[in-house]
C-alpha cells in the first residue's frame, strides 16, 4: 500500500473520550461519512493528513520508475498505454492532494515536506526499473498490491478521501491488466524475454510484499486508524490476500515466485510464504534504497526548475486582474 | 544481454521484412506503390508527430506543476496517436509491408523526415512551450488545408487531428502570452526561447519537389502557402506576449537541406538510440 | 516569494443532459486556466460537454449543524466539497 508507516495518534478507550469524541466515533461506527466542515478530533485530522499526503506523494514519485521507460517503450501502442498510465498517476496524486487540502493544509506545504524529507512515500518506488519487463512487473505486482489496499479505502470514513479513492479505483482498473499483459507477451516470447520477465519478478516480489507495511504485531498505529476507518484492513491480511491472488497468476505465466518456502496451507486456505527482509525495508524508508536520492532529487528539481513558470503565471494573472479593474474604473 | 546493433543499419528493408516475417504478418498487395513522393510526404507528417510527441513525453513526471504534467501527457498522447495514423498510411501507400511501428523503430536518422524544430531538446519549460507554439501554429494551418485533400484517407486523418491540434494551439499560444507578459524572469526566458528557436521556423515553409508533386496531385498544400496565416497568428501572439522575433536570423534547413531531407541535428540520433533500443537489441521480438 | 496557485472547484456536465456535477478540485492561476486544466485533468476519459470552475474561497457553504446539533461547526475554514453547497447563480453557464 502507498501509506506504509503512518503515525497515528494513540487509541482511546470509550471512558476516556469526551462527549464529542464519543458522538464522532458513533457516527463512524454507523458508517456515516465525515465531511470537511464537521467537527473531528485533532488526531483524526492529523493522521489523515499524514496518510493522504503520503499516498499522494507515492503517486507522483511513482510516476518516475515507469516514466523512465516511456521514451524506450518497444512499440507505439505500448508507449501510448504507458504514458496514459503514468499520466493517471499524476492525476491520482492531484486528487489526493486536493482531498488533503480539505483538512487545512495546502498542496505546496505538503510538497515542501516531501522535498525536505519530512514526509515519506512508498518504499517500492526506490527500486530501479532496469528492463522493459519491469513495466510488466510494476503494473502486475505494484499496482496489484496498491489496488488491494485502495479498494477497501473507498469505504473510508472521510468523505473527500473516499471520493478520491472511488475515482482512482475506477481509473486504475486498467493499470494492473496492462502490466500483466506485458508479462504475458514476454513469457510467450523469446527465451531472452522470458528470462527478463522472471528477473523482474525476482527483483519486485519482496519489495511488493513490503508495500503493505510491517507485520501487524509490529504495527503500533493500526488500532486507532482502524477504529476511525481510515485503515480498513491489517497489513498482514492484505499481504496474505495479495500472495494468494498472485501465486496462481505467476503459475499461469510459467514464472517462479522467488521463495523456496512458498507452499499452500490447506488448513488456513492460503499460502505460507517468507517474510521480506524488514531490515532492508527500514533502510529503504530511511533513505538508503537504491534510488532514493534520484527519485527525491528528480521531484525537487522539477519543483525548483518550475518556480519561474508558476510565478510567471501568477504575475500575469495579477496584471490581468489589475487591468480589468482599471478598465471597469474607466468605464464608470 | 545482446549489445545494440550498429545504428547505421545497412539494409532497412531486409530488416523490416525479416521482422515482419518473424511476427507472422503477411505482406499486403501494394495499392499505391509507385508513389514515392506521397510516402515521403506522409513520413514527414508522421515523423513530426512522433518526434515532438517523444520530446513532450520526456516531461512526464518532471513538469512544473501537476496540472501541467497531465496536460502535456495529453498532448504527447495526441501526437503519438496522430503519428500512428500518418505512418500507418505511409506504410500502406508504400506497399512494402511496413507498418507504423516498423517505420518508427527500424529507420535510421537519415530516413527520418521531421522538421529540425521538433527534435530540438526540451530546454527549460519556456523552450518547450515556445517550440510547441511555433509548431502548433504551423501544424493547424497544414491540417486545415489537408482536410480538403484529394485523398480521402488524408482528409480523414487531418479532420481528426485538427481538433486535437486546435486545442494544442489554444494552450500553447495562451501560455506564451501569459509568460511573455508575466514576471520579469518569465518574460526573459520566453524571449530567449523565441530567439533561440526562430532560426528553425523557416524550414516549415520550404517547398521542394515532393511538396510540388503533392500540390499538383491535390493531396496537400504547398508549405509556402501556409506562411501568411502562420505569420499572422505568430505576430498577434508575440505582440500580446510583449515578445519580439529576431529581425534577421539564419534559417536552418532553408538554403541547406534540413530535416525534411533527412539531414538532422545531432539530437535526433540520441532520440532514436533511446526510442529504438529494444527493437534493435532484440530484433523480431514481439512486445 | 512564491505564492501558490489558488484552488478551484470543478463542475462538469456530461453528455446526458444532467446537471453540472462537482468532480473535484485543482490549482490554477486564474479562471481561464482552471477551465483548461479541468479539461485536461477531469475529462481524460469521459468527454464532458461543459465545465464550470469556482474559486474554492468564493464558495459559501451551509452549516452542517442540522445533521448533529451536538457538534460545534468549525467556522475557521471555507470549504469546498459539494454535498452541502449551493452553486452560486452568478457563475453562469459556460
Amino acid at each position: 500500500m502507498y501509506a506504509q508507516l503512518v503515525k497515528s495518534e494513540g487509541s482511546k478507550s470509550r471512558e476516556d473520550m469526551t462527549p464529542e469524541e464519543i458522538a464522532f466515533q458513533d457516527r463512524i461506527d454507523r458508517n456515516e461519512k465525515i465531511e470537511p466542515k464537521e467537527w473531528m478530533p485533532e488526531g483524526y485530522r492529523k493522521t489523515l493528513i499524514r496518510q493522504i499526503g503520503q499516498h499522494a506523494h507515492s503517486e507522483i514519485v511513482g510516476q518516475l520508475p515507469e516514466g523512465n521507460w516511456i521514451t524506450r517503450a518497444p512499440t507505439l501502442e505500448r508507449k501510448a498505454i504507458l504514458l496514459a498510465k503514468v499520466q493517471d498517476e499524476a492525476g491520482h496524486g492531484l486528487y489526493l492532494y486536493c482531498a488533503a487540502e480539505t483538512l487545512g493544509v495546502s498542496r505546496d506545504e505538503l510538497l515542501e515536506k516531501l522535498h525536505s524529507g519530512n514526509m515519506k512515500y512508498s518504499s517500492i518506488f526506490n527500486y530501479p526499473t532496469l528492463t522493459w519487463a519491469d513495466m510488466g512487473a510494476v503494473g502486475w505486482l505494484v499496482d496489484g498490491a496498491a489496488i488491494m489496499n485502495q479498494v477497501p479505502l473507498q469505504r473510508t470514513s472521510y468523505g473527500p478521501y473516499s471520493r478520491a479513492m472511488i475515482r482512482i479505483c475506477k481509473e486504475e482498473s486498467f493499470h494492473q491488466r496492462q502490466g500483466y499483459d506485458i508479462m504475458m507477451k514476454m513469457c510467450a516470447g523469446t527465451p531472452e524475454q522470458k528470462a527478463m520477465a522472471q528477473d523482474a519478478l525476482n527483483r519486485f516480489w519482496y519489495p511488493a510484499l513490503m508495500m503493505f507495511g510491517p507485520s501487524d504485531k509490529d504495527s503500533v498505529h493500526s488500532a486507532q486508524s482502524m477504529a476511525w476507518k481510515i485503515k480498513m484492513n491489517t497489513n498482514d491480511e492484505l499481504r496474505q490476500k495479495f500472495v494468494d491472488q498472485t501465486v496462481p497468476q505467476a503459475e499461469y505465466l510459467g514464472l517462479t515466485i522467488p521463495d523456496p518456502d512458498l507452499k499452500w496451507n490447506e488448513e488456513k486456505g492460503g499460502y505460507d510464504f517468507s517474510e521480506p527482509d524488514w531490515t532492508e525495508f527500514f533502510a529503504v524508508i530511511a533513505g538508503n534504497g537504491p534510488c532514493n536520492a534520484e527519485r527525491l532529487g528528480a521531484r525537487v528539481k522539477a519543483w525548483e526548475d518550475g518556480a519561474w513558470f508558476r510565478d510567471g503565471l501568477m504575475a500575469h494573472a495579477a496584471k490581468a486582474d489589475e487591468r480589468a479593474r482599471a478598465a471597469r474604473h474607466a468605464a464608470e | 544481454m545482446p549489445s545494440l546493433p550498429d545504428m547505421t543499419t545497412p539494409n532497412l528493408t531486409a530488416l523490416a521484412s525479416q521482422a515482419l516475417a518473424d511476427s507472422g504478418h503477411v505482406a499486403v498487395p501494394a495499392p499505391d506503390a509507385g508513389q514515392p513522393e506521397f510516402v515521403e510526404f506522409l513520413q514527414r507528417l508522421g515523423d513530426n508527430c512522433l518526434i515532438l510527441g517523444h520530446r513532450v513525453s520526456e516531461w512526464c513526471g518532471h513538469a512544473p506543476a501537476l496540472e501541467e504534467d497531465i496536460a502535456l501527457a495529453n498532448q504527447a498522447l495526441d501526437l503519438i496517436g496522430q503519428c500512428q495514423l500518418w505512418l500507418g498510411l505511409a506504410g500502406e501507400v508504400e506497399g512494402r509491408g511496413r507498418d507504423a511501428d516498423a517505420l518508427a523503430y527500424l529507420r535510421d536518422a537519415g530516413a527520418f523526415r521531421n522538421l529540425l524544430l521538433v527534435e530540438l531538446p526540451n530546454g527549460d519549460f519556456g523552450v518547450t512551450l515556445m517550440r510547441q507554439f511555433l509548431f502548433d501554429a504551423f501544424h493547424i494551418e497544414l491540417l486545415r488545408a489537408l482536410k480538403a485533400s484529394a485523398d480521402s484517407r488524408v482528409a480523414d486523418i487531418a479532420a481528426k487531428a485538427e481538433k486535437e491540434v486546435a486545442y494544442h494551439l489554444e494552450r500553447s499560444a495562451d501560455l506564451v502570452i501569459r509568460l511573455g507578459d508575466g514576471s520579469d524572469e518569465s518574460r526573459r526566458r520566453m524571449q530567449a526561447a523565441l530567439t533561440k528557436l526562430w532560426s528553425y521556423t523557416g524550414e516549415m515553409f520550404v517547398d521542394d519537389a515532393v511538396d510540388q508533386a503533392m500540390s499538383d496531385a491535390g493531396i496537400a498544400p504547398l508549405p509556402s502557402s501556409l506562411k501568411a496565416a502562420w505569420d499572422k497568428t505568430v505576430a498577434a501572439v508575440l505582440d500580446e506576449a510583449t515578445l519580439a522575433a529576431p529581425a534577421e536570423a539564419w534559417q536552418h534547413g532553408v538554403r541547406n537541406p534540413g530535416g525534411k531531407k533527412g539531414v538532422h541535428t545531432e539530437h535526433l540520433g540520441y532520440i532514436l538510440a533511446e526510442m529504438q533500443f529494444l527493437q534493435r537489441a532484440y530484433p523480431g521480438a514481439r512486445w | 516569494m512564491s505564492s501558490e496557485w489558488p484552488l478551484w472547484e470543478i463542475f462538469i456536465r456530461g453528455q446526458h443532459g444532467l446537471n453540472h456535477r462537482h468532480v473535484g478540485s485543482l490549482h490554477a492561476p486564474d479562471a481561464e486556466m482552471a477551465i483548461r486544466n479541468a479539461r485536461d485533468v477531469y475529462t481524460r476519459r469521459n468527454e464532458g460537454v461543459s465545465i464550470w470552475v469556482v474559486k474554492a474561497n468564493d464558495i459559501t457553504a451551509s452549516s452542517p449543524s442540522e445533521k448533529g446539533p451536538l457538534f460545534d461547526p468549525s467556522n475557521s475554514k471555507v470549504y469546498r466539497h459539494p454535498t452541502f453547497f449551493d452553486i452560486p447563480d452568478e457563475v453562469g453557464h459556460m
